[in-house]
């Protein structure tokens, strides 16, 4: 039998700092001493258009792609993303969405579909475990806006078997020593969400 | 590097390469930026000036700048992405020929699913075509593994070695085991040898043969290598697989027998016969084309492959997992739900009604782009745009909808010429960047100045390679190392190569912009337009403050939002813009017939 491999997403829109995220919890993961693949998208997509990172650990890991219906979270870093990506995320998983709305071009020039104005209800609806969150607020609170994607991975945290120590040592190594403790503050009242 | 460097990184499959060549001893290192390949001499630039490393002018000139180097006896790797191995293979059928001294690996990436791609080529042809061989490594230690085993393998049997990788190698991360750096024990000095050398024919004969006697020492050294084995377990099937389908298929069917070819060119003939022996049922898992299942069939060999594995777009497991449903002897591993959908990780069609009808995300020009005012001047005017690779491919998508056709570096220029040459009955653009220009603009050019063209070129010059992620090219003044050098100007060599109208824009002013742009259609003579902004991404700089639209004044006539600009929203019947994002290029103040576009707050400093 394969051994159980964690697998986790952050979506979000090209430019929002997706890639940051996923160093964190890569390095999470290989701090608590497990074999991590990730995934991120470059080149075109990342002049803002919709953007996934995959990252996935366990004793043995193989493929860098997270199969379909198997994500234990996935957290959002724009609101309709989430519902774009939704089909990675496991029946049961965490999905932390941020309250982040980024209109599309292709809606805010009235060409195609209208940004949904029910966001929050298709997330209700389609997410059985939701955390909606205002992370920029909240970072900004913290008086570094750039923050929120830390906030989010703080409250994705909870829904994983990493322990704190193995984030905040990931966090101390992936940013400049200026911004370890904004960083790990961030986190930790990201971690305050999941309640 | 200090000594205390740790054993065990997380690596991206393009720093894993940067690693393996470095502690290869690698010396010369050269490229031209195009993903999913870029990162391979930016991570290269984190050793400082153990190697020397250039962005060169394009793909083809890179080689032959490590081909040079090769025969002077230096260790080189060169970096591309698969399209600009078509750039270079004009120096690799010969180097194939005339071979390397110091080792040589070309690093091409492919797109499987053309994630930032305009076609999903695959690259094992070039390595059958140029009789090298080619390692394909299916993670980041073996992106580095295979990069110190190629410069050996390139050394030892003197030829160019093509190292494959695919998007999801050189973009995924994994732990890679690292070491130092060793150099090669060999001089650096060039030894004549015009007979190998110098493929004039009576040399390039005898060099045919040798590249025959090197193909079958070649399989030879593939049977044997360890970066081909089985793994023997159920026998009642047997995969063989290449690069990362191998990933695919060991999460998929845990419980199958495996034959990993991770230097499947030229082809290991004695391992795939022992391990079809072996098993009662052989499948073939292979991105792309169906070249090893092709050469398996041509052994005699009965398999599955493209009777089941899709050749288009990039696999998955959960893809795998769907086509392999009901193939007879395999065991499916339960942990990967099968999915009929592409791999394709963006803008696909979501299923769930609660996702049906979102509007799409592409891709778009960020706020504050320069490229946003040549393309609003050229929604003046009815002409055909051939545009080509770039940031401004963009400007084919409505609302700006100003560029016509792509297809390949430097063809914006030429396919204007033949365009007009042809008799289009409207004025012909053609649209290019600045590293797009030096890349194979050039050479077009001076065609429609030699040729006596008409049409008007515009190189939108922003200074930077942008798409790929902001290199240096030759027009930026820096090197890849940041190094100050000469800063070529598009206008100086537009007039050397012998055009008579050149003049340089500004793209944040439309008006000007539009003007000169009507003077060089209505002469009905040839031009060449410099439209010259520097990237705002690149620069990170502010253009001016936030605009913000006067309710009482807009009549929302939307002549704004046809800039399609990201910062400009439509919410209701109102249209507003978001501050957030808006950078004060005030190009939708500049349109808004109604005044109504101003400043939000704080002061401005642009025009």
């Amino acid at each position: 039998m394969t051994p159980e491999v964690v697998s986790i997403v952050i979506v979000g829109v090209g430019g929002q700092g997706i890639l940051l995220g996923t160093q964190v919890a890569a390095r999470a993961a290989l701090a608590a001493g497990f074999d991590v693949k990730t995934n991120e998208v470059h080149g075109m997509a990342q002049r803002g258009g919709s953007v996934i990172a995959q990252i996935r650990w366990g004793a043995k890991v193989y493929s860098p792609l997270v199969p379909d219906g198997t994500a234990r979270a996935l957290a959002s870093l724009e609101r309709i993303e989430a519902l774009r990506f939704a089909r990675f995320l496991a029946p049961d998983g965490l999905a932390v969405v941020s309250t982040q709305a980024i209109v599309p071009v292709t809606a805010s020039s009235g060409r195609g579909p209208k940004y949904p104005v029910d966001a929050e209800e298709r997330l209700r609806r389609m997410f059985p475990r939701l955390l909606y969150v205002d992370a920029i607020s909240i970072a900004e609170k913290l008086c570094e806006p750039r923050t929120a994607n830390i906030v989010m991975l703080g409250a994705l945290s909870t829904a994983l078997p990493l322990a704190v120590e193995h984030w905040h040592e990931a966090i101390a190594s992936s940013v400049k020593p200026a911004f370890r403790e904004i960083n790990v503050k961030a986190f930790d009242e990201g971690r305050t969400l999941a309640g | 590097m200090s000594g205390s460097t740790p054993a065990r990184e997380l690596l991206s499959g393009n720093q894993a390469i940067a690693r393996g060549a470095w502690e290869a001893g690698v010396t010369v290192a050269t490229g031209y930026p195009g993903t999913p390949s870029t990162e391979i001499l930016e991570a290269a630039a984190r050793f400082g000036k153990d190697m020397y490393l250039e962005w060169s002018p394009n793909e083809k000139v890179a080689l032959e700048v490590a081909a040079g180097a090769s025969l002077a006896g230096a260790r080189c790797i060169v970096t591309m992405k698969h399209v600009g191995l078509n750039v270079a293979a004009d120096p690799l059928m010969t180097l194939s020929y005339t071979g390397t001294v110091g080792g040589l690996v070309i690093v091409v990436a492919d797109d499987p699913g053309m994630h930032s791609s305009q076609n999903e080529q695959d690259s094992r042809h070039f390595a059958r075509f140029a009789k090298v061989p080619m390692l394909e490594p299916a993670d980041s230690q073996e992106a580095r593994d295979f990069t110190v085993l190629g410069l050996e393998i390139s050394e030892k049997f003197r030829t160019p070695v093509l190292l494959r990788s695919t998007t999801r190698v050189s973009h995924s991360s994994s732990v890679v085991a690292i070491g130092s750096r060793r150099l090669p024990d060999r001089k650096i000095g060039f030894e004549k040898n015009i007979e190998r050398f110098v493929p004039v024919p009576a040399h390039a004969r005898g060099m045919r043969l040798r590249v025959e006697e090197r193909a079958a020492a070649l399989v030879a050294a593939a049977e044997a290598s360890p970066a081909n084995r089985i793994e023997w377990a159920d026998r009642g099937l047997g995969v063989i697989a290449e690069g990362v389908a191998y990933q695919y298929v060991k999460e998929v069917l845990p419980g199958a027998s495996v034959l990993k070819l991770g230097w499947a060119i030229p082809f290991p003939d004695g391992l795939i016969r022992s391990f079809a022996d072996g098993v009662r049922k052989v499948l073939v898992v292979e991105e792309l084309d169906g070249i090893l299942e092709e050469h398996v069939r041509s052994l005699g060999i009965a398999c599955e492959g493209r009777s089941r594995v899709p050749g288009m777009g990039e696999l998955s497991s959960s893809r795998l997992a769907a086509v392999l449903r009901d193939l007879p002897g395999a065991v499916l591993s339960a942990a990967v739900p099968p999915s009929e959908q592409p791999a394709a990780l963006v803008a696909q069609p979501p299923a769930p009604p609660e996702a049906a009808d979102l509007p799409a995300r592409p891709p778009v020009l960020c706020p504050s782009c320069p490229h946003r005012g040549i393309f609003h001047a050229l929604g003046k005017f009815d002409v055909v745009v051939t545009g080509d690779i770039g940031c401004y491919s963009l400007g084919a998508f409505a609302p700006l909808g100003r560029l016509d056709t792509i297809l390949c570096m430097g063809g914006g220029i030429s396919m204007a010429h033949g365009m007009a040459k042809a008799g289009e009955p409207r004025r012909v653009v053609g649209m290019v960047g600045d590293s797009t220009f030096f890349h194979s603009g050039i050479t077009g050019l001076l065609d429609i100045a030699y040729n006596r063209g008409n049409p008007v070129i515009i190189v939108v010059d922003n200074r930077t390679t942008a798409m790929t992620g902001h290199q240096e090219n030759p027009g930026t003044g820096r090197t890849l190392l940041g190094e100050d050098t000469v800063e070529a100007k598009i206008e100086d060599i537009a007039r050397a190569c012998g055009m008579k109208n050149v003049e340089v824009v500004n793209p944040y002013h439309l008006k000007p912009t539009t003007d000169t742009l009507r003077k060089a259609l209505d002469s009905g003579e040839g031009w060449l337009i410099v439209s010259r902004g520097a990237c705002p991404l690149a620069t990170r700089e502010r253009l001016g403050s936030p605009r913000k639209v006067g309710q009482e004044l807009c009549t929302v006539c939307k002549a704004c939002l046809k800039l399609g600009c990201p910062a400009i929203e439509l919410d209701g019947e109102r249209v507003r813009i978001n501050d957030l994002l808006c950078n004060g290029c005030s190009m939708c103040q500049q349109v808004c017939p109604s005044k109504a576009i101003g400043i939000a707050s704080g002061e401005c400093r642009d025009a």
